[in-house]
C-alpha cells in the first residue's frame, strides 16, 4: 500500500448520481495531472442497490483498480425500498456504508451523509474506526444540498467535502461542471460544492489532510475513456458506418456510442426485433458494401450463432463485438467475467472459420477494434471483438495522440467494375465469387449494383460462382482454401504483435493471462518484481488464431506459469492446453468468478501461494486454485 | 465506368436474361408450385425494367430458397427464416438496389415470423413473397404454420391441434402497405401481383399459393380461385383498413372450406417508406452510403477530430 495514490470510493443506490459525479470527479484528477482508473460496481436495477465506484488516481501509471480503498463517500441508498435488516436484501439504505468497509485502508478517511445514514445501525463501527484509524466526518449532505433547493445534488455536497478533506483545489471541479452540466442545474451545484467545502474547512482541522491528493503531470493532453468509447472510435475509424443491434448490457454501451455518433458521419444505425436479426442485418450490409458492425453480450450473442456461420460460409466481412458478463443463463447481468471465451470461439456449426481479439487495455481496445475491421475485410471473414463489464465500463485516461491516426475506409479485396471484367467468369457471365486458387485464401468479391459481378452468397457449401455443390473435390477445395485464410491471418497478425509483456526476461515464472485482466497482471508483476520475485507476464489478444509459437516461447522462457482469469473452468487455460497441450504440467491457474474482477493483491498473493509456495492456499480472498495437471 | 453501373441501366430486357446459362436441373418436384413463382419473376422483373445485375434476392431455406438457383440475379440464400434482416440491410445500405426476399410459410411465419412482422412494422421498401404450401416439403411433409388444424403428419400424428396462423391479417396488422395473395395455378393474375408488389414504395407482401404435389396430396391445386377484386360476389375499397380486414378474415377461413380467394387486399400507397422516414429524421444520409466507400473524392471523418473533445 503506498501513501502516493487517491481511491476514492463513492457509492450509493441506482440512480443517486453515483455514475456521473465519479466520472466527472475522475476527470477533474486527470486534468489536474493525474493518472486515473475507475471500477463500477452496480446492480441490475434501475433505482436503489448498492452501488459504488471508485477512482483511483496517482502521479504514477495505473493499470488497475488497485486494492480496497482510502476514501469513502458513502451517500447511502436514497432509493432503498425496504430498509429493514430482515427484508430479503438486509438494510439497503446502509449498505453505501456498511458493505466492504473492511477494504477500507488502515487511516482511510469516511464521509457519509448523516441525513440519511445512521452509522450506529452497523455493528461495532465506533470501534472498527478506532481499531483502523479511520476518520470519520459524517456530514449532513443531504440537507446541506436541500437548503440550496435541490436535495439530489448531495453528491455535489460529497464532492465538495472530499476536496476539502483532501486539499484538493476546486479549480477543476468546478471547470468540470461547467462543461459538463447544463446551465440550470449549474448554478445552485456550483454553490453546494462551495458551501460544503467552506463548511468542513471551518468545521475541521483540515490543514493536514488524512488522506493527500497526490500531485501529478501529463506531458500531453490526456482524454478520459472507456473501452467501450476506444472500441467505436476504433470502429469509426476503419469506415465502418452501419451498426445493428438489440439492447443488452454491458454491450449496450457500444451500440449507443455509435448510434449517438454515426448519424453525424452519414451512417446508419438500426436497433432491430433481436439479435438474430442484428447479426443478419450486418452481413446484408456488409454484403452490399458497407463496413458493418453488431454485437451483444452473452446471451445476445448465442442468438448470433447463425449468422457468424453464414458470415463465415459466405465469406461476408463483419465485425461483431461481445461484452461478456457473469453467466451462464442471465447470470449476473452487470459483473464482469470472462467465461464466454469458448462460447465465442467455438459457437455455430461447422469448422469455425473467425477471428477473435480479446484486447487487455482502452489503448488496445481501440488499436483492436482497428484491427478487427481490418482482417474481417481484408480476409472476408467475421472478426469477434471480446472483451467484458471490466473494459467495457472503466475509464482511464489515455494520451491524445494514440488516436492521430488516419482512417482507413477501404473494403479489402473487392472489385471494381473494370477489374471485374478481367477475372474469371462463367460462360452466361457469372462472376466466378469463390475461386478455388487464390493468394492467401481470398478470393475477390464484388457488390450487387455492379456489372459483371453477380453471384449467389449462400449458407450451402458452393461452387465457384456460388452455386450450391456438393461434390468431394469442391468441398475439400473450398474447405482447404477457407481455411487457408486463418494462416494468412495468423501471419499478418505476427507483424502486429498484439501480446503484452510485463517483468524481466529472463524471468524464472510466468504469468499468462487475456483481455481485461492484463493490467491488473502487470501491476502484480510489477510489485512481485519489487518484492524479488523473478516473474514476468504475457497478456494474450489473439485467441483466435491464436499465437502458438508466441505462447510456446513464453512457457518454454520458464519453470511454471500461473493462468490468471475470471472463469469458473479455467477456459483460458483450456485454450492453451489444445494448442500446447504437451505443457500441462507446468500450467496452473487462479481464477476468480465471484463478479468482481482481481485486485494486484490477490494475484500477487495467489502467485506466492500457487508458485512459490506451492501449496495454492491465498487464504482471505475469493480466489480459486487448480494445480498443474500433473501434480 | 461508375461504381454501381447496372443500377439505373435503360435497356430493353429479355426475360431469359433472368435464365442462368447453365441452369442446374430444378430440384423442384414436377407440378410444384414453386415454378410459377420463378416464371412471374420473369415476367414482372423486365416490365419494371430492373436488370438481373441491379437485383437482389434474397433467399430462406427449404424448396423456395433454391429460387436463387433458377433466377440468375445477385442473390444472397440465407438461413432459415432470416431473408428478411439480410435484405432490409441491403436495401438500407444501397436504397438503388431493387431488393426482393422469398422463402416458405414455416420460414416466413414460422421461424421467422418475429422478422416477418418487424419488416412490415418499419415499411421497408422491398417485395416479400411467401410460398405457402402450407406444409413442410423438403423435410417431407410435416405440418407447417399455414397447415389446416387437424392436419396429420409424421410430427403431428394425431392431427394439429393448431389453428394455422393467418398471414394476410397478420401482415395486415404488422403494418405491410401492400398485402396480395395469389395462386401458383392462375399466372397471369401472379405476373401483374408481382410487378405490382415491386412497383410498390414500402413492404409489399405476397402470399402465394404454392401447391407441394409430393407432400401435400391432399390439398387442393388452389383451384377454382376466385379474384376477389373482380369477382362481383365480392366488394370491398382495398384502401380502407377495416374492408381489407373483413375480406382478408373471410379468405383466410374460406381457404380450408375449398374456396381459394385471391387478389390485393390492401395497398397504402400514401405511407412512407422505412428509408425516407429515416431520412426524414437524420439518420440515412440522401446517397446510398455503399456508393461512399468508391468516392476517391470523400474525406473520411476521424473520431479524433470529431468527437474527443468531450473526453477532455
Amino acid at each position: 500500500m503506498t501513501d502516493d495514490e487517491l481511491i476514492w470510493r463513492i457509492s450509493g443506490g441506482s440512480g443517486d448520481g453515483i455514475a456521473s459525479t465519479s466520472q466527472n470527479f475522475a476527470k477533474a484528477l486527470m486534468r489536474s495531472g493525474l493518472n486515473v482508473f475507475t471500477h463500477r460496481h452496480y446492480p441490475s436495477r434501475i433505482r436503489g442497490g448498492h452501488t459504488y465506484t471508485e477512482v483511483r488516481a496517482s502521479g504514477d501509471p495505473v493499470t488497475s483498480r488497485g486494492d480496497g480503498y482510502n476514501f469513502l463517500l458513502a451517500l447511502g441508498d436514497s432509493f432503498a425500498r425496504n430498509p429493514q435488516e430482515e427484508a430479503v436484501y438486509g438494510n439497503e439504505e446502509i449498505k453505501p456504508l456498511s458493505e466492504n468497509l473492511d477494504e477500507l485502508r488502515e487511516g482511510g478517511v469516511i464521509v457519509y451523509d448523516e441525513g440519511l445514514l445512521d452509522a450506529s445501525e452497523i455493528p461495532n463501527f465506533e470501534e472498527r474506526a478506532e481499531e483502523n484509524d479511520w476518520h470519520v466526518y459524517p456530514l449532513d449532505l443531504r440537507g446541506l444540498a436541500r437548503d440550496q433547493g435541490r436535495e439530489v445534488m448531495r453528491n455535489t455536497a460529497g464532492v465538495g467535502a472530499t476536496c476539502a478533506l483532501t486539499g484538493m483545489d476546486l479549480d477543476h471541479v468546478q471547470d468540470l461542471m461547467r462543461d459538463a452540466m447544463p446551465e440550470k442545474i449549474l448554478e445552485p451545484n456550483l454553490e453546494i460544492l462551495q458551501i460544503a467545502y467552506d463548511q468542513v474547512r471551518d468545521e475541521h482541522d483540515v490543514d493536514a489532510p488524512d488522506v493527500n491528493v497526490p500531485t501529478g503531470e501529463h506531458d500531453e493532453t490526456q482524454l478520459l475513456m472507456s473501452g467501450s468509447d476506444a472500441i467505436s472510435y476504433g470502429a469509426i475509424d476503419e469506415g465502418c458506418r452501419f451498426i445493428a443491434g438489440y439492447p443488452m448490457t454491458p454491450w449496450t454501451e457500444v451500440f449507443t456510442i455509435m448510434t449517438k455518433n454515426l448519424p453525424k458521419l452519414g451512417g446508419i444505425s438500426e436497433q432491430v426485433e433481436d439479435e438474430i436479426a442484428a447479426a443478419a442485418l450486418a452481413v446484408g450490409a456488409s454484403h452490399a458494401g458497407v463496413k458493418a458492425m453488431s454485437g451483444s453480450s452473452g446471451g445476445g450473442f448465442a442468438l448470433m450463432s447463425e449468422p457468424l456461420g453464414l458470415a463465415e460460409m459466405t465469406e461476408t466481412p463483419v465485425v461483431l463485438v461481445e461484452a461478456m458478463r457473469a453467466g451462464p443463463s442471465t447470470g449476473m447481468p452487470t459483473k464482469p467475467e470472462q467465461s464466454d471465451l469458448e462460447h465465442v470461439l467455438y459457437t455455430s456449426q461447422g469448422d469455425s472459420q473467425r477471428v477473435v481479439l480479446a484486447p487487455g487495455t482502452v489503448e488496445e481496445a481501440y488499436e483492436q477494434s482497428r484491427i478487427a475491421f481490418r482482417l474481417a475485410y481484408e480476409y472476408q471473414i467475421p472478426s469477434i471483438l471480446l472483451y467484458d463489464q471490466k473494459l467495457g465500463g472503466e475509464l482511464v485516461n489515455v494520451p491524445k495522440s494514440h488516436f492521430d491516426r488516419e482512417p482507413n475506409p477501404t473494403l479489402g479485396k473487392t472489385l471494381s467494375e473494370d477489374a471485374l471484367a478481367d477475372e474469371p467468369h462463367s460462360p452466361d457471365g457469372k462472376f466466378h465469387r469463390f475461386q478455388h486458387d487464390v493468394e492467401d485464401g481470398v478470393s475477390p468479391r464484388s457488390i450487387p449494383g455492379q456489372k459483371g459481378g453477380r453471384f449467389l452468397a449462400t449458407g450451402n457449401e458452393h461452387s465457384p460462382t456460388g452455386h450450391i455443390e456438393e461434390s468431394p473435390d469442391n468441398r475439400v477445395a473450398q474447405i482447404d482454401r477457407r481455411t487457408q485464410k486463418l494462416e494468412a491471418i495468423r501471419a499478418d497478425l505476427d507483424t502486429v504483435d498484439t501480446g503484452s509483456y510485463a517483468g524481466p526476461d529472463d524471468a524464472q515464472y510466468g504469468i499468462l493471462t487475456f483481455g481485461s485482466q492484463q493490467g491488473t497482471v502487470e501491476e502484480a508483476v510489477g510489485r512481485l518484481n519489487d518484492a524479488g520475485v523473478s516473474v514476468k507476464s504475457y497478456g494474450v489478444s489473439d485467441m483466435a488464431p491464436f499465437p502458438t509459437e508466441q505462447v510456446e516461447a513464453f512457457i518454454e522462457s520458464v519453470d511454471e506459469v500461473l493462468v490468471v482469469e475470471m472463469t469458473a473452468s479455467a477456459q483460458f487455460r483450456g485454450l492453451v492446453q489444445k494448442h500446447l497441450g504437451r505443457y500441462g504440467e507446468r500450467l496452473s491457474s487462479l481464477l476468480k468468478y465471484n463478479g468482481n474482477p482481481f485486485e494486484p493483491a490477490e494475484i500477487v498473493d495467489g502467485f506466492e501461494a500457487a508458485v512459490v509456495e506451492g501449496d495454492g492456499d491465498a487464504s482471505g480472498h475469493q480466489t480459486t486454485f487448480v494445480p498443474a495437471a500433473g501434480d | 465506368m461508375s461504381t454501381f453501373s447496372a443500377i439505373g441501366d435503360e435497356r430493353e430486357i429479355d426475360r431469359d436474361e433472368y435464365t442462368p446459362g447453365v441452369e442446374p436441373q430444378p430440384t423442384w418436384c414436377p407440378g410444384c408450385g414453386d415454378f410459377s413463382v420463378l416464371k412471374a419473376l420473369k415476367q414482372a422483373l423486365p416490365e419494371v425494367g430492373r436488370t438481373p445485375e441491379e437485383t437482389l434476392l434474397c433467399t430462406g431455406i427449404g424448396c423456395s430458397g433454391k429460387l436463387n438457383s433458377y433466377l440468375d440475379t445477385y442473390g444472397f440464400h440465407t438461413i432459415h427464416g432470416r431473408s428478411l434482416p439480410v435484405a432490409r440491410a441491403a436495401k438500407l445500405a444501397n436504397p438503388d438496389l431493387e431488393v426482393i426476399a422469398a422463402g416458405g410459410d414455416g420460414d416466413g411465419y414460422g421461424i421467422g415470423g418475429n422478422h416477418f412482422i418487424h419488416t412490415a412494422r418499419e415499411n421497408h421498401d422491398m417485395t416479400y413473397i411467401v410460398f405457402n404450401n402450407e406444409i413442410f416439403g423438403l423435410t417431407k411433409g410435416q405440418t407447417s404454420p399455414t397447415s389446416p388444424k387437424g392436419h396429420k403428419s409424421k410430427t403431428q400424428p394425431s392431427g394439429s391441434a393448431k389453428e394455422p396462423i393467418k398471414p394476410l391479417s397478420m401482415s395486415l396488422n404488422a403494418g405491410a402497405s401492400y398485402v396480395a395473395r395469389t395462386a401458383a395455378v392462375n399466372p397471369n393474375q401472379a405476373k401483374e401481383i408481382i410487378t405490382e408488389a415491386i412497383e410498390h414504395d414500402g413492404f409489399a407482401h405476397v402470399d402465394f399459393l404454392t401447391q407441394c404435389p409430393t407432400w401435400n396430396k391432399d390439398a387442393r391445386q388452389y383451384v377454382p380461385y376466385i379474384d376477389v377484386n373482380e369477382s362481383d360476389d365480392y366488394d370491398f375499397d382495398k384502401t380502407d383498413r377495416v374492408e381489407a380486414a373483413e375480406m382478408m378474415r373471410e379468405t383466410e377461413e374460406s381457404l380450408h372450406e375449398g374456396e381459394v380467394l385471391t387478389g390485393r387486399y390492401y395497398v397504402d400507397e400514401d405511407r412512407p417508406s422505412y428509408g425516407e422516414e429515416k431520412q426524414a429524421i437524420g439518420e440515412m444520409p440522401d446517397e446510398p452510403l455503399a456508393e461512399r466507400y468508391w468516392d476517391d473524392e470523400y474525406e473520411w471523418e476521424r473520431s479524433h477530430d470529431m468527437f474527443l473533445e468531450k473526453h477532455a
